[in-house]
């Protein structure tokens, strides 16, 4: 009895019958939709024989504009769960007054904003950023791919690892209920002895591996492979951006992974980094978190930014207004971004020089901001201004950006932030700028990039209504929590008693309503769109009219991206390549070096999966040998020599050849 | 500076029409040095925050033993020339690799290997010698950064070593072809960034961990 004991905990670890929330209607319910959604989903690929497709053309793809197709749709799916997390709270904050407790539970509350904040970040913001600059950066670039196209893939898969984590988590057990950074000492063992903060550690150690190796590949492949003739002077302005989001990635994701550690360690082998006895520290973890947490915030706007700039000049039908103020901003802030973690813990008490210190370092990074708001507006004037959804979305994050930042200076001054600091006030700031910055310009770039990746265009008439009902949406959701934070109500309470403060709720959850109608529209666009996809479609590759290198080539690009590597003269390389009308060559072509594909980053991704899971329930026989598999066939993958190959010139000249009459045919 | 000219640039001069694109297959540039390069410095920043942790924590003895107390410097100063000196023989490999002579590059190699061996084990006794006499890293955290940092370095030349016995069969196998040397070069930037870790270590943690 007792043997068989020891060996079901050696082989189940913590993890019982009990972990299973079979008495949580909510998540039973939640349960059974997912699962619905997912047999059905798997079914359907084994119906239409789409396992081999998917398994060959997508997963062990080595291919960046996949990898950065799949990156987005793991985005997208997170969205749709993290958004999920988001009105379940407006909804409870909305009723919950008085004699009302809501329908959920505080402890199931307290895991709903963890968990949204969690998805939100890093698994949302960090895959569509990721996808975003994986897809377009080569393009823009003049490169084949990137410089580790198997490490690309890899970090895709370790990302799915983390996210398929926190998704477990709402099924087995449960996730932390500490808010999204897990400060200690409530997220150590002693306060949080459950799974929760388990799964928030894995979950993020391993897609923060896949973060960080897809910002070196990024960040050599732009270093090493740009086109001859484009100096760093001429890059496109979203290909700068990302240099500077991977070079804070590669500079701050290190903090996390070692933060994470500590307190790891401090909850698996009982150290003393930051408990309260024993010589520990917790304001050294608040330190730490945020010394990773503040440069994370502009890893996720510095490509938006850089989404804005092409987005600006292509549809104002001008080049960017100040290139180099542009580019010197961008380098501005990422240094900049460093220097500012304090503001996020003036109230820790490091004393009125300290304080000051960073309150006028966050000060002054609004500065460098402030001048790229300029030069898109300058952009703007006296350009030929045609609002296309991407201009839209453009428009709305200049008007709604300069709102978040103006308060996020507000939050800047120590003394008012002495007020401010935890309210709802903070909230409101930081929806505004990483929903207005962050997001709309994801949603600008999906729409112009769009027709890139998959050969036709978004639907307008479902984009404008989506774009509505997300701005319109956003402000009713989020300024009324302004007007709740100046009042002085703090943020993650699942419960009021004042009833006077109940109208601003419901305003606030109207506003979460008409942003679910907003992502409504969205999924609605691409559904339309793929049904209208021949009439949408786009031959030229160039459907805007655009300026940088991605344009040159065809829609979707072919595997190689270009025939023959372009040569760069100047800053919006394809706009001069049009003025001097151009011609792509016909014939003449030539083997093309490529990377070959492998199934290693899917294998390692899974294992890793099983490696956290087995970490989080103690299940030690299973996460040594998971373990032990990762290495194994980590080492195995470096035995094989064999990566690339040639593409032939024939295979070249058929490809080109079917475009040239593709063209010929819609002239 | 602002001001972007619409003018494209006369220097290929009007009647020499420019080029757009290249017509055979450029080599692109390896980029895996750098990567590597760019991935040690990651690396490096993980050594920092551990460097920082140990700033903050390395004197809250709570009430336990202190470092003055329990740290044995000429083992370590043993230990500190063994890493040293692995470094040295990795040179040598290096430099016997670039003279393709394979055979005296992978006895330099299985030396290096053997020192590895030898500081690794040098420091666990040293840790199982610390936590018999009731000093582990749940004492307090001072301890619990000490072995945190000590042992993040030896694990990462823990992984050194399992790295350079893969390589040294790859290099048996396929030979000194270009990949294998590329390779070599990574682990021989990872062996020398791990000793000028060390090099903090022994200062940071140890020199300074002995004053009163």
């Amino acid at each position: 009895m007792l043997a068989q004991t020891d060996l079901t905990k050696l082989i189940f670890g913590r993890l019982t019958l009990e972990s299973l929330p079979l008495h949580v209607p909510i998540v039973l319910g939640t349960f059974a939709v997912v699962a619905i959604g997912a047999i059905a989903v798997l079914g359907a690929i084994t119906y239409f024989k789409l396992w081999g497709y998917l398994w060959h053309e997508w997963f062990t793809s080595i291919d960046h504009k996949r990898i950065g197709i799949m990156y987005m749709i793991l985005g997208f799916i997170m969205l749709l769960r993290g958004f999920a997390d988001a009105i379940m709270m407006r909804a409870q904050q909305a009723i919950s007054f008085g004699d009302n407790v809501g329908y959920l539970p505080p402890e199931h509350y307290d895991q709903i904003f963890t968990a949204h904040g969690v998805i939100m970040i890093f698994f949302v913001a960090m895959p569509m950023v990721t996808g975003m600059m994986n897809f377009v950066m080569p393009l823009q670039i003049g490169a084949r791919d990137v410089a580790f196209p198997f490490l690309n893939n890899f970090s895709f898969w370790m990302t799915v690892a983390g996210a398929l984590l926190v998704m477990a988590s709402l099924f087995i057990g449960e996730f932390a209920r500490t808010g999204w950074l897990a400060y200690p000492p409530l997220s150590d063992i002693v306060s949080s002895p459950d799974a929760g903060v388990d799964y928030y550690i894995w979950a993020l150690q391993i897609a923060g591996i896949g973060t960080l190796l897809s910002g070196i590949n990024l960040l050599v492949t732009i270093i090493k492979m740009r086109a001859p003739g484009m100096t760093m002077m001429k890059m496109p302005v979203f290909t700068w951006t990302a240099l500077c989001t991977n070079v804070l990635i590669v500079a701050a994701f290190p903090v996390l992974t070692a933060v994470l550690a500590l307190l790891a360690l401090d909850r698996y082998a009982g150290t003393n980094f930051f408990t309260t006895t024993l010589g520990g520290n917790a304001m050294m973890y608040v330190n730490l978190i945020w010394i990773w947490g503040h440069p994370e915030v502009y890893i996720l706007i510095l490509p938006a930014f850089g989404i804005f700039s092409e987005v600006t000049a292509t549809f104002s039908r001008k080049p960017l207004f100040g290139y180099a103020s542009m580019v010197y901003a961008t380098v501005v802030i990422t240094v900049l971004s460093y220097l500012v973690w304090l503001h996020h813990f003036f109230t820790m008490g490091s004393g009125a020089s300290v304080n000051s210190f960073f309150g006028i370092t966050t000060m002054i990074i609004s500065i460098p901001t402030g001048a790229k708001i300029f030069n898109w507006l300058f952009t703007m004037y006296r350009g030929r201004v045609e609002f296309e959804l991407p201009m839209m979305w453009t428009v709305a994050f200049m008007v709604t950006f300069v709102i978040g930042g103006m308060t996020g200076v507000l939050l800047a001054v120590p003394p008012a932030d002495f007020s401010l600091h935890n309210s709802l006030f903070l909230i409101a700031h930081f929806h505004n700028v990483i929903i207005g910055g962050v997001l709309f310009g994801l949603f600008a770039g999906i729409s112009y990039w769009f027709p890139k990746a998959f050969g036709f265009r978004l639907d307008p008439f479902w984009g404008k209504c989506s774009f509505w009902f997300w701005v319109v949406g956003f402000y009713f959701a989020f300024m009324p929590l302004y007007v709740l934070g100046l009042m002085g109500i703090t943020r993650r309470l699942s419960h009021f008693t004042d009833p006077a403060l109940q109208i601003w709720f419901v305003l606030a959850a109207f506003g979460a309503f008409l942003i679910l109608l907003g992502i409504g529209c969205m999924i609605l666009q691409f559904v339309v769109s793929f049904r209208r996809r021949e009439a949408l479609r786009d031959v030229t590759g160039d459907p805007w009219n655009g300026r940088t290198l991605e344009w040159s080539t065809s829609s979707p690009p072919p595997k190689y991206n270009f025939a023959f590597t372009p040569l760069v003269h100047d800053h919006d390389a394809w706009w001069m390549m049009k003025k001097y009308h151009y011609q792509r060559p016909l014939d003449g072509f030539v083997p093309i070096h490529m990377p070959l594909n492998t199934g290693a980053g899917i294998i390692l991704g899974g294992l890793s999966f099983i490696f956290g899971f087995a970490m989080i329930w103690y299940m030690w026989l299973v996460a040594i040998l998971s373990f032990a598999g990762i290495l194994v066939v980590a080492i195995a993958h470096t035995f094989n020599y064999h990566r690339d190959y040639y593409l032939s010139a024939d295979d070249v000249r058929r490809v080109e050849a079917s475009r040239t009459e593709l063209l010929a045919r819609h002239v | 500076m602002s001001e972007i000219s619409t003018t494209y640039p006369a220097s290929a001069g009007p009647t020499q029409p420019l080029v757009f694109h290249e017509t055979t297959e450029s080599h692109t540039p390896n980029g895996t040095l750098l990567g590597f390069w760019i991935y040690l410095m990651s690396d490096c920043l993980i050594f920092a925050c551990l460097f920082a942790v140990y700033g903050v924590l390395g004197r809250e003895y709570a009430g336990g033993p202190t470092g003055a107390e329990v740290l044995e410097l000429p083992a370590v100063a043993v230990n500190t020339a063994l890493l040293l000196l692995s470094s040295i023989t990795y040179g040598f490999a290096v430099l016997e690799m670039q003279r393709d002579r394979q055979s005296p590059m992978m006895l330099w190699l299985t030396i290096t290997g053997l020192l590895g061996a030898c500081f690794i084990t040098l420091e666990l006794r040293e840790f199982a010698h610390l936590v018999s006499i009731g000093a582990g890293p749940q004492r307090s955290a001072f301890l619990s950064s000490f072995f945190t940092l000590v042992g993040t370095h030896g694990l990462h030349v823990t992984c050194g070593i399992i790295w350079l016995i893969v390589l040294m069969s790859q290099v048996a196998k396929k030979g000194l072809i270009p990949a294998n040397k590329r390779r070599l070069m990574c682990l021989s930037m990872f062996w020398h960034f791990l000793d000028v870790v060390w090099v903090g270590v022994f200062s940071f943690v140890y020199l300074m961990g002995v004053l009163p």
